[in-house]
This record gives C-alpha cells, sequence and structure tokens, in this order.
C-alpha cells in the first residue's frame, strides 16, 4: 500500500496555547485510520489541518507525494463529513448532494443520476426532495456521507460522524461505514473518542493525547501492548499504579515488592519510576491473607455478565478495580492474586511531566 | 361560560384596535367636510388627494426615502455585521455597545443632534438630508436583525462549501447569504416602517419647502384637518394590509411547497 497522506512534525497553536505537539502520521491508500482520544486533545484540529481549514504553525502535510500545507481547502482531493454534519438547512437533501456537483459545472443528467446512486448507497432511496429538518439525526449523518461521496474523493475525513446518535443507531452505523468503505475503496481518516469504535472500524488505531500521539498501531496492538498508562487506560479501564523499579525484574506497588516479566532489556532498570498497568479481569480474589494484596469491597455493581468492584487497600491509599463472575458483597475483607506476566510495566506518559521526570534519574 | 367570556374579550380588543380605523376609512368617504355627519357616498376626498401637488410630492418623498433608506441601511448594516465578525471579541463587544446606543436614544436628541452637524458642515437641509439621517438611524436595526443569523453555524455551513469545492465568492452567495436572508428581509421591513413612521427626525433635518406624509399633516393640523387626509391614511393602511397578506401567503404557500416535496 503507497502512502496518500502524510503529516510531518505538524505544530499548532491557538492564543500562545500549544494545541499540536508535533504530529507524525501516515496514512496509507485504502486504509481506515482513527484517531482516537479524550475531548480537546487535537482531533479535530489534526483534521481542519488536513482539511485545510487552518495553517500549522510548523511542519508539512503532504497528500499523494505533494505538498499541499499552502493549497486552499477547496481545491483539495478530499471531503469531510463534519462532526454537526454541517448540511445546508435552506436546500432539499437533492439539493446538499448535488452541491459539490454543481460546483463542478457537471451536467444535470450526470448530477441526477449521481444523486440517486448516493441515496441508493445510504439506504435513502427516493428522500431526494425532503426538508433537512424533516430528517432523523440517522438520516442526517447519511446526508452527509452522499454529499461528500458523490465527489469521489480519495480521502473521506470523518470527525466524529456517529458521536450525535444513540447507542444502537451508531452500532448499526459503524457496520454501514465499514460496508460503504468497502464498497467505494477509498481512505478513511476517523476521529472518535470512543475507544471501542477506534478497535472494531480501524486497520490502524492513532492514540492523541495533549497534543502528542501516545501509540500508533493496530487495534490489536494497542489493546495487547500499550505503551503507557494513559493508552491503557483510555483502551479499557485498568488499574494504574504508581510504581518503582526496585531490582532487576522487581517492581514495588502499594508498598510491597513483585517479581514481573520486564527488566533492563525492556528499558526498566532499577530505580526507574514507572505505571504498572494490571487490568481488572486479570485480578483474581482469593481467601483473606493468601494473595498478594489485601483489601475490603467498598461497592459493588453487576454490568451484564460480569460484576465490577471497587476494592480498597488496607492502608487506604490504593483503589483496585476489579472485574469478577463470582458475587462478593460490600464490606467483605478478601486477598487479591495477579499473576507476574499480567503486570504490565509502563514508562510514565509522554508529557512535560515526563521530560521532568526523566532529568532528576 | 369561560369561553363566552373570552370570546366577548377578543371582540373587545378588536373594536379597540380597529374601530378608528374603520371610522377613518367610511370618513373619508363622506360627502360632507363634517367629521360626524354621514351625508352620503362620495370620492371627491380621493380626487382632491390625486389632484394635490403638495400631498403627492409628499407621498413620493415619503416612499422614496424610506425605500432608499432601507435599502442603503441594509446593504450598510449586513457589511457591518460581517466586517465585525472577523474582529477580536473585544472589539465586537465593543462595536456593538455603539450600536446600541443611538437606539436607546430619544428620537428628539437624534433628530436636533443631526439637525446641528447638518448646520456645521453647512450642508443644505433638503431631501438628501433626511435620506442621510434616515438611513443612519436605521442601520442600527438592521446590525441588530442580521448579527443573530452569523454564528458559529453560518461558520461551518461556508467551510463545508469550500469542502466542496466552492469557491469563497460562490460559498458566500449560495450559503452565507441564504443563511442571513430572513435578518435581512426583517432589517429592510423594519427600516422601510420605521422610516415612513418618522416624524421628529425628519421633521428637524428636513428643509424649507420639502414635506413627508408626516411633517405634512404636521402642519396642516394647524389650518384644519381635511378629509382628503383620511383618504391619504385609507390608502396607507390598505397598501400595508395587501403587503401583509401577500408576505404572509408566500411563506405559507413556500412552508407547504417543501413539506409536500415539490
Ligand atoms: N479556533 C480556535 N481558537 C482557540 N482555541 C481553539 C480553536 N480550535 C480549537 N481550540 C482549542 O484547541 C484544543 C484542541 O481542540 P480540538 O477541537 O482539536 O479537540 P478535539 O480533540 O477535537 O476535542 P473533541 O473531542 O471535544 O472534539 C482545545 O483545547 C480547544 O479549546
Ligand atoms: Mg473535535
Amino acid at each position: 500500500m503507497s502512502e496518500l497522506i502524510r503529516l510531518d512534525h505538524i505544530v499548532k497553536s491557538f492564543d500562545d496555547t500549544m494545541v499540536l505537539n508535533g504530529i507524525d502520521l501516515s496514512v496509507a491508500e485504502n486504509e481506515f485510520v482513527t484517531l482516537l482520544g479524550p475531548s480537546g486533545c487535537g482531533k479535530t484540529t489534526t483534521l481542519r489541518i488536513i482539511g485545510g481549514f487552518e495553517k500549522p504553525d510548523e511542519g508539512r502535510v503532504w497528500f499523494d507525494g505533494k505538498d499541499i500545507t499552502d493549497l486552499p481547502a477547496n481545491q483539495r482531493h478530499l471531503n469531510t463529513v463534519f462532526q454537526n454534519y454541517a448540511l445546508f438547512p435552506h436546500m432539499t437533501v437533492g439539493e446538499n448532494i448535488a452541491f459539490g456537483l454543481r460546483v463542478k459545472n457537471k451536467t444535470e443528467q450526470y448530477i441526477k443520476d449521481k444523486i440517486k446512486y448516493a441515496l441508493k448507497l445510504v439506504n435513502l432511496d427516493g428522500f431526494q426532495n425532503r426538508r433537512i429538518d424533516q430528517m432523523s439525526g440517522g438520516q442526517q449523518q447519511r446526508i452527509a456521507m452522499a454529499r461528500a461521496i458523490v465527489n469521489e474523493p480519495r480521502v473521506l475525513l470523518l470527525d466524529e460522524p456517529l458521536g450525535a446518535l444513540d447507542l444502537k443507531l451508531r452500532q448499526e452505523m459503524q457496520y454501514e461505514l465499514v460496508r460503504l468503505k468497502k464498497e467505494l475503496g477509498i481512505t478513511f481518516l476517523y476521529i472518535t473518542h470512543d475507544q471501542e469504535e477506534a478497535l472494531t472500524m480501524s486497520d490502524k488505531v492513532v492514540v492523541m493525547n495533549e497534543g502528542y500521539i501516545q501509540q500508533q498501531g493496530t487495534p490489536e496492538e494497542i489493546y495487547d501492548e500499550p505503551v503507557n498508562a494513559f493508552v491503557a487506560d483510555f483502551i479499557g479501564d485498568s488499574n494504574i499504579l504508581d510504581g518503582v523499579m526496585t531490582a532487576e525484574r522487581v517492581v514495588k506497588i502499594d508498598g510491597t515488592e513483585y517479581p514481573c516479566i520486564d527488566g533492563t532489556e525492556q528499558g526498566f532498570p532499577p530505580k526507574r519510576r514507572v505505571d504498572v498497568v494490571i487490568r481488572p479481569e486479570d485480578i483474581d480474589i482469593v481467601p483473606y491473607g493468601q494473595g498478594q494484596w489485601n483489601g475490603t469491597i467498598i461497592s459493588k455493581l453487576f454490568i451484564g455478565v460480569h460484576y465490577e468492584m471497587l476494592v480498597q487497600s488496607e492502608d487506604g491509599s490504593v483503589e483496585w478495580l476489579l472485574q469478577n463472575y463470582d458475587q462478593h458483597d460490600v464490606g467483605e475483607k478478601i486477598g487479591m492474586k495477579v499473576d507476574p506476566e499480567n503486570i504490565q510495566i509502563m514508562h510514565k506518559p509522554k508529557s512535560e511531566a515526563e521530560s521532568a521526570i526523566e532529568l532528576d534519574i | 361560560m369561560k369561553k363566552t367570556l373570552g370570546n366577548i374579550y377578543i371582540v373587545i380588543i378588536m373594536l379597540f384596535l380597529y374601530l378608528p380605523i374603520l371610522t377613518l376609512i367610511a370618513l373619508s368617504f363622506n360627502e360632507a367636510k363634517s367629521m360626524s355627519v354621514w351625508t352620503g357616498f362620495s370620492l371627491r376626498w380621493y380626487e382632491e388627494l390625486f389632484g394635490s401637488k403638495l400631498m403627492m410630492s409628499a407621498i413620493a418623498n415619503t416612499f422614496s426615502i424610506a425605500i432608499l433608506a432601507a435599502l442603503i441601511a441594509t446593504v450598510v448594516g449586513t457589511m457591518a455585521v460581517l466586517g465585525m465578525a472577523a474582529m477580536k471579541p473585544r472589539h465586537e463587544n465593543m462595536l456593538m455597545a455603539f450600536n446600541n446606543i443611538p437606539m436607546l436614544n430619544a428620537d428628539i436628541v437624534t433628530g436636533i443632534a443631526l439637525m446641528l452637524f447638518f448646520l456645521m458642515i453647512h450642508w443644505p437641509r433638503g431631501y438628501m438630508s433626511i435620506l442621510f439621517a434616515h438611513t443612519t438611524f436605521c442601520i442600527p436595526y438592521v446590525i441588530l436583525s442580521v448579527k443573530p443569523r452569523l454564528n458559529m453555524n453560518t461558520d461551518r455551513l461556508f467551510e463545508a462549501a469550500l469542502d466542496l469545492g466552492a469557491s469563497e465568492k460562490y460559498a458566500f452567495r449560495k450559503i452565507v447569504i441564504p443563511e442571513l436572508k430572513p435578518g435581512i428581509m426583517t432589517g429592510f421591513l423594519l427600516s422601510f416602517t420605521m422610516s415612513v413612521d418618522d416624524f421628529i427626525i425628519t421633521y428637524f433635518t428636513r428643509g424649507a419647502g420639502i414635506n413627508t406624509i408626516s411633517t405634512l399633516i404636521y402642519s396642516q393640523v394647524k389650518v384644519g384637518i381635511r378629509p382628503s387626509m383620511f383618504a391619504l391614511s385609507t390608502i396607507i393602511f390598505l397598501v400595508a394590509l395587501v403587503v401583509l397578506i401577500i408576505v404572509n401567503v408566500r411563506q405559507k404557500r413556500e412552508d407547504m411547497l417543501l413539506a409536500a416535496g415539490a
């Protein structure tokens, strides 16, 4: 697969606030790439820079081997599905879809055929004369898709296109989007802050936080081998504990030392301060006193097939999140046990705080 | 019982509102000059009205000034709104405060101020000075009615148009203007009616020898009002009524057409 879009060290700030801190990103032809991150981390800004609505302070944007950093938005061969759809309210559904084609002076017959084809593709056959405000949220989302794809862009930029929909509709639309992408054979650059959506739909997930890319990789890589505690926590609820390597392959957490499988070879020499990530489903409940940690259950929630519990450690300094199929009562004292291979040692997240800590060592 | 009372209430309100106008319309067709005795149907006051050069020119002045002032104010006001949108929020808010002051100002103050201004710069007072004055006091209202239409949503729609390949000019014409149109129309109609309505500011900014309907009526009150004025008022009322009906019917039809999916 050849490279279609490349961001070269994009830096952007608004009114002295750094929003993007050097973003490097590569999107291959026909790939489904998702930008994932919490609100305000700079996802939309990244997309707007690619779309041509924002100029980076530093860095270059490449499209199909050409530098398009200074190319105006209306000359870029990509289309955007905006977060709020941005459908033209004073036009009918058909006129909305026709807009891009009218601009390009296509013939009426061509436009008519295209509208028909696009509406069929998004399952809205026969709706071309409806008014926009007569359409539901899900339908508006489809119209925004149709309006973009009739222009036959090579890349579709989608900014949280499903964000405004309810859960059930969102799941339906996820399938629709994947089907559409297959049918059209074009590249998708997708934004979401829903990690499940990112993991199920994408070829590549790019996790962002505070204007930095934290990690990029396949959904499996991101889920199984998060590079730091931020990614681990964002991808699934996790226990993230402050730890210190006390000896080779020994980490001290919550006051006690434990063996683990990471050491100097993995970049964690003794004395290094680290984040320790333990997934809630990896903690076994054992009788009090027989595990590595002891604690008291302080809350319990039944979520579908299993229980989610909060356990307070003996000295009250740590709250553990546990997932277990067995029922235990609030107030019960329990022991907890984790296999060494499920104790994941990680670098502290990439941020200014991190560089400060590194200098300390 | 409650309903009957409600209906009676509505009828009373309607009578209060429309009885004076109906009386006026009736008197404009009265044969005699009397304001209280009906002597028979006649169109003589209408003939007098259309035969009077003085009145015809006052009518022409009133409506030509209203249309011109409303047009200029709408264009200037809309451009001001677009310009302000590009400013820093702090400057924009400051400008809006300046915009709101003239609307709170008493007409008499505005009128005298404008008069002094024209005297000071030695601008001869006449048609042009009235037009200038009317345009001035209309602009803030246009700004106030257009501004709410230009918001973050308009920005996004504009960007969406660019995204689909439109030039900035095309996007402005096809997307931004239609979005602003309701505000522009309101601003124009508001300006028009306020210009037609105005007496005080016109009184202070007109020169000798030029009259609008309101200043003409005022000058006639002193010598005794003639029924041809009733005829004039009747015509103005009917014109306003017809315009209102046309606007409403068109709106209804547009809604229905769109709803039917035409
Ligand atoms: N035009 C602007 N002027 C000033 N600050 C801005 C502007 N646009 C974005 N920002 C700021 O930049 C930061 C990143 O914004 P961005 O919209 O890229 O976040 P996001 O990741 O898309 O968040 P969300 O998930 O909430 O949409 C935010 O702190 C935001 O306040
Ligand atoms: Mg966003």
